[in-house]
C-alpha cells in the first residue's frame, strides 16, 4: 500500500511535468499541424538556463533552503528566455515555410532540434560535461501519510504545474487572446479574415508553450538534479515522452495533454515500480502504439474529417 | 530479370576490381572511408524509397540497421564458434568465413524485413507525422531491449554449452558487442551497393516506382486510381528495411566499429535523414552524392568537430527554406540539364 501510494505520488509529480511539455506540443500541433521537435529541447535549455542563473546567483550543489523570491526569479527568467528562444524560432525557421508541405516543416523541426541540442554542447554554451542543479528549492519531508513521504519539491512542483495549467486554461477558454488562438487552430484563414493577426496568435503560442516546457525544465531539475549534456538521449527522450502524452490525450486538445501527462506518469512509474525499472520507456511507446491503434485521435480527440 | 542481371555483374566485377585494385593501393585509411561511404550510401538510398519514393517519413531507420547487425553479427561470432572453433577470421577469398558472414547479412536483411512488416503493418496506417514518432519510438524500444540483453560468451566453451536462446540473447547489453570477426571488406560493401542502386533505380522508373511516387505526391487521389496505398507503403517500408539489415550486417564486421545499441540510435536516424533530404527525396543518385558528400565531410572539417553537427542543422533548415526539395528533387544526376536549352526532356522518357 506505501509503495502503492508513493507510486502515485511521484507519478502525479512527474506526470504534471509531461503535461506541461505536452500542452506545447499540443497547441503547435492544433494551430499549425506539425510535430514541434525543438520543442523538447526547449524543456532542456530550460533547465539549463535555470542551472546557469543558480550558478550565476552563487548557489553551489551543495547549499540548501534559499529564499524562495530567488527560485521564482530563476524560473521567471527561464521561461522569459526560453519563451524569446521559441518566439524566434518560430519567426526565423517555421514562418517562411508557412504554406510549406508538412514534410518540409517536420524535418525543419528535426533541424532546429538537432541545432539547438549541438549548440548546447559548445563550450560556450552548456558544455558536454554533466552538471549538478543546486538545490534552490527547499527540499525537506513534509510529512508522511500512511508510510508516505511528502517532499516539498514534489508538492511545490506539482502545484507550480497544476497552477500553470489552471492559468493556462482560463487564458485560452476565457479571454478574448485564447479564443483568438482558438479561431486560428480552427481555420488559419478564415481567422485572418475575421481579423485575427495570425502571425501574433502563432508567436504568441509559441511564447506561451516554450514558457510553460521552459518551466518543466526547472521543476524537473530541482526533481532530478543530475543535468545531462543538452543531446543526451534520456533528456530527448523525455520530451519526447511528453509528446507521447500529448497524442494519447489527443493531440491539439489542451485538456487532453494534461489528463494525458498525468496519465504518461502514472504508467511510467507503475510500470517501472511493479514490472521493471529497466523497460520504462518501452511502456510509454508501447502504449502510444497501442492508443494509434485502437484510437488513433487520442482520448479526447476528436475524429478529423480527410479532406479531398 | 536479365536487365537487372546485367548491371548487378558489372558491378559485381567492379567491386572485384575496386578490392583487388584499389584496396592496397589507397591504404587502410582511404579504404575505410570507402566502406563507411558505401554503408553510408546503401542506408541513404533505401531510406528514399521510404522518405523519398513514397513520401512517408520514417525516423528510425538506425533501428532496422540495428536489428540487421546485431542478427548478423551474433550468427558470425557464434557460428564462427561452432564451426571453426574460434573468431579468426577464415583466410581466402570466399572462404567458409565469408560465406558464414553472407549468410548472416542475408539473415540479418530478412529479420530487419520482418521487424519492418511488425512496425510497418500497425503504424503506417498512420498519417506522416505519427509514423516519424512511432518509427522513433521503435528505434528507442529496441535500444532499450539491446541493452538489456547477456553479456557475450567468450569461449568456445560456453557457446557449444549454451542453448540456441542464450546465444540469441547474449548480445552484450549497454556495453555493446565487440569481437565480431572482421569480415567487411571493398568487394561486399560495392556488391551491396550496386545491388540497392540496381534495385533501388529499376524500381524508380517501373510502373510500380510510379505507383509509389503517387502515393508521396497525393494519397487520396492515388487510392481513387486504385492503388492499395498501405500494401505500396509497407512493401516500400519492408524493402527499405532489408536493405538497411544489410548494411548493418557489413557495419557489424567492418574494422574499427563497435555495435553500440546507443551508436545505432536516433543520432544515426538523424544523420540517414539528412543525407535523405539533402540529397533530394526522390533521387538516387542524389542520396548517393549526399551518402558521399556527408561521410567525408566531416574528415575534411576535423579541426572544427563540434562545429559539425550545428552546421548540418543549419544547412538542414536553409535548405528546407530555400530548397526543400533537395539539391536533385526527384531527377537524377543525368537527367540534369548541364547546359540549359530551351527544349527540355520530360522525365517520362526514362520511364519508357
Amino acid at each position: 500500500m506505501t509503495k502503492f501510494l508513493q507510486t502515485l505520488m511521484d507519478g502525479i509529480a512527474v506526470g504534471s511535468l509531461y503535461a506541461l511539455i505536452a500542452l506545447g506540443y499540443t497547441m503547435v500541433y492544433g494551430i499549425l499541424q506539425f510535430i514541434n521537435f525543438a520543442h523538447s529541447d526547449i524543456f532542456v535549455l530550460g533547465a539549463w538556463i535555470s542551472y546557469t542563473i543558480a550558478v550565476a546567483l552563487g548557489y553551489a550543489a551543495a547549499t540548501t533552503s534559499p529564499p524562495a523570491w530567488e527560485s521564482l526569479l530563476i524560473i521567471l527568467a527561464a521561461m522569459a528566455t526560453c519563451g524569446a528562444v521559441g518566439f524566434t524560432i518560430e519567426r526565423l525557421a517555421y514562418r517562411p515555410l508557412r504554406k510549406a508541405p508538412r514534410l518540409n516543416v517536420l524535418i525543419t523541426a528535426i533541424g532546429v532540434s538537432l541545432f539547438l541540442q549541438n549548440v548546447g554542447q559548445l563550450k560556450w554554451f552548456f558544455g558536454t560535461q554533466p552538471q549538478r542543479m543546486p538545490a534552490v528549492l527547499d527540499d525537506r519531508i513534509l510529512g508522511s501519510l500512511a508510510g508516505v513521504q511528502i517532499h516539498s519539491v514534489d508538492l511545490i512542483g506539482a502545484a507550480t504545474a497544476l497552477g500553470l495549467m489552471v492559468v493556462l486554461d482560463w487564458l485560452i477558454f476565457r479571454t478574448r487572446l485564447g479564443r483568438a488562438m482558438r479561431a486560428v487552430s480552427h481555420d488559419i484563414a478564415v481567422a485572418s479574415l475575421m481579423g485575427i493577426n495570425v502571425d501574433a496568435v502563432i508567436s504568441f503560442t509559441f511564447v506561451l508553450g516554450s514558457s510553460l516546457a521552459a518551466a518543466a525544465g526547472f521543476l524537473y531539475a530541482m526533481k532530478y538534479p543530475g543535468l545531462n549534456q543538452p543531446a543526451h538521449a534520456t533528456w530527448v527522450l523525455l520530451g519526447l515522452k511528453a509528446f507521447v502524452a500529448a497524442v494519447i490525450g489527443g493531440i491539439g486538445n489542451i485538456r487532453g495533454a494534461m489528463l494525458g501527462g498525468i496519465l504518461i506518469g502514472f504508467i511510467e512509474l507503475f510500470g517501472a515500480a511493479y514490472l521493471s525499472p529497466h523497460l520504462r520507456d518501452i511502456y510509454v511507446f508501447s502504449i502510444l502504439i497501442l492508443v494509434l491503434l485502437v484510437r488513433p485521435t487520442g482520448i479526447l480527440g476528436k475524429p478529423v474529417a480527410e479532406k479531398v | 530479370m536479365i536487365k537487372a542481371a546485367v548491371p548487378v555483374l558489372i558491378g559485381v566485377a567492379l567491386a572485384v576490381l575496386v578490392q583487388l585494385a584499389a584496396g592496397p593501393i589507397i591504404g587502410p585509411f582511404a579504404a575505410k572511408l570507402l566502406m563507411d561511404i558505401g554503408i553510408n550510401v546503401i542506408l541513404a538510398v533505401s531510406l528514399n524509397l521510404v522518405n523519398g519514393f513514397t513520401g512517408q517519413f520514417s525516423i528510425g531507420h538506425a533501428g532496422f540497421m540495428a536489428v540487421g547487425g546485431y542478427t548478423a553479427g551474433c550468427i558470425t561470432y557464434y557460428g564462427s564458434f561452432l564451426l571453426f572453433g574460434n573468431t579468426q577470421v577464415q583466410p581466402g577469398w570466399l572462404s567458409h568465413g565469408d560465406l558464414l558472414f553472407l549468410g548472416g547479412c542475408l539473415a540479418g536483411a530478412v529479420v530487419a524485413a520482418i521487424a519492418g512488416i511488425i512496425v510497418g503493418l500497425p503504424s503506417l496506417r498512420l498519417r506522416g507525422d505519427y509514423l516519424a514518432i512511432v518509427t522513433l519510438g521503435f528505434g528507442e524500444i529496441l535500444r532499450v531491449m539491446l541493452q538489456r540483453t547477456g553479456d557475450v560468451l567468450g569461449t568456445a566453451d560456453e557457446v557449444h554449452k549454451a542453448s540456441v536462446g542464450t546465444l540469441a540473447t547474449s548480445l552484450g547489453g549497454s556495453l555493446g558487442f565487440s569481437g565480431i570477426p572482421y569480415y567487411t571488406d571493398l568487394f561486399w560493401i560495392y556488391t551491396f551497393v550496386t545491388i540497392t542502386l540496381v534495385v533501388a533505380l529499376r524500381l524508380k522508373f517501373s510502373s510500380y516506382g510510379r505507383a509509389f511516387l503517387s502515393v508521396r505526391e497525393n494519397e487520396i487521389a492515388a487510392e481513387a486510381v486504385g492503388i492499395n496505398t498501405t500494401r505500396l507503403k509497407v512493401r516500400a517500408f519492408v524493402l527499405a528495411a532489408a536493405f538497411a539489415g544489410i548494411a548493418g550486417g557489413l557495419f557489424a564486421h567492418e574494422v574499427g566499429t563497435s555495435l553500440n545499441p546507443r551508436e545505432l540510435g536516433f543520432q544515426k536516424s538523424f544523420d540517414i535523414v539528412i543525407m535523405v533530404v539533402l540529397g533530394g527525396m526522390g533521387s538516387v543518385s542524389g542520396a548517393v552524392l549526399a551518402a558521399i558528400v556527408l561521410t567525408l565531410l566531416p574528415e575534411a572539417l576535423r579541426s572544427f568537430s563540434e562545429f559539425r553537427m550545428p552546421i548540418y542543422a543549419l544547412a538542414l533548415i536553409l535548405m528546407m527554406i530555400l530548397r526543400p526539395q533537395g539539391i536533385l528533387g526527384l531527377r537524377e544526376l543525368w537527367e540534369l540539364s548541364w547546359f540549359p536549352k530551351r527544349k527540355t526532356k520530360p522525365t517520362e522518357k526514362a520511364a519508357a
